[in-house]
């Protein structure tokens, strides 16, 4: 990429971004959608955006792909929710 | 588990931020320590959207981004402010052996810095471009929060992008020019 394109698309902003705070309110649900399938894209074309746009959250929406996918099995995912809700039901440290 | 998941997320991060060996393990630590609070204080928020394990593995996400943030400022030569306009070229890779084609278009990007924006504009787009101030460090260092500060360099971007076109610096040709 040259210096010229660089710039142009640093200043090329989509109207569509809907920012940060709803980028990351909705992060768990895009990244499930990702994981399972749907066109993710299409059906939030403005988080899709701001992913794009904004380093922070482009670099936690690949965080978290990342560790849903690093957890891998059903079963190891199972464990890690009955161990997550025995911490929050007190029932470990 | 959510150490697990914050030591993997520490170690995916870690070599761009050049934190390693204990350094990179107590972080680890303190943000699933983090995470876990976090998730006991909003799982009356959870509506069953997605899987609990997603909704619950992105605070530790988060939790290691707001650590690293922070952890850039522990080296005390870091400094948000300095204006080197000489490092412009090279952050949009700009070819130095043609700088007779690119000089008064960085000319004009810097003036329209200095005269299209708002102070609060010109001090988040210094740090963040001309400084590489990673935007959550700048979130830390300038007490304020993500959406705010991305918002600010978004409405930055928009006003350089307009007054350059305006100038003819910029427009679809120029953009793909090689």
């Amino acid at each position: 990429m040259n210096g010229w394109t660089s710039l142009d698309r640093f200043l090329r902003t989509d109207p569509r971004d809907v920012g940060c705070a709803e980028a990351i309110a909705m992060l768990h649900v895009y990244v499930d959608l990702v994981t399972t399938g749907p066109p993710v894209q299409e059906r939030y074309p403005g988080i899709a955006a701001h992913l794009r746009a904004c380093g922070p959250c482009g670099e936690d929406f690949e965080g978290l792909l990342a560790t849903v996918e690093g957890t891998g099995s059903p079963e190891n995912a199972a464990r890690t929710l009955r161990g997550l809700l025995a911490v929050v039901r007190g029932e470990e440290d | 588990m959510l150490v697990r998941a914050a030591r993997r997320e520490v170690a995916r991060r870690g070599p761009h931020q050049q934190i390693t060996g204990p350094e990179l393990e107590d972080l680890a630590y303190q943000a699933a320590g983090d995470a876990l609070l976090a998730i006991m204080q909003k799982i009356g928020q959870f509506r069953g959207e997605s899987r609990f394990t997603t909704w619950a593995y992105k605070f530790v996400v988060f939790e290691v981004s707001a650590k690293i943030g922070r952890h850039f400022w522990r080296n005390p030569a870091r400094s948000p402010d300095a204006e080197d306009w000489d490092r412009l070229p090279d952050r949009f890779g700009f070819d130095p052996a043609r700088g007779s084609e690119w000089r008064d278009l960085l000319g004009a990007v810097r003036r329209a810095v200095e005269t299209e924006l708002t102070p609060r504009q010109r001090e988040v787009f210094v740090a963040i471009v001309l400084n590489d101030v990673p935007l959550d460090a700048l979130v830390v260092k300038l007490g304020s929060n993500r959406d705010a500060i991305y918002k600010t360099m978004f409405d930055a971007r928009r006003k350089l992008r307009a007054a350059l076109a305006a100038n003819g610096y910029l427009n679809d040709e120029k953009s793909r020019r090689s």
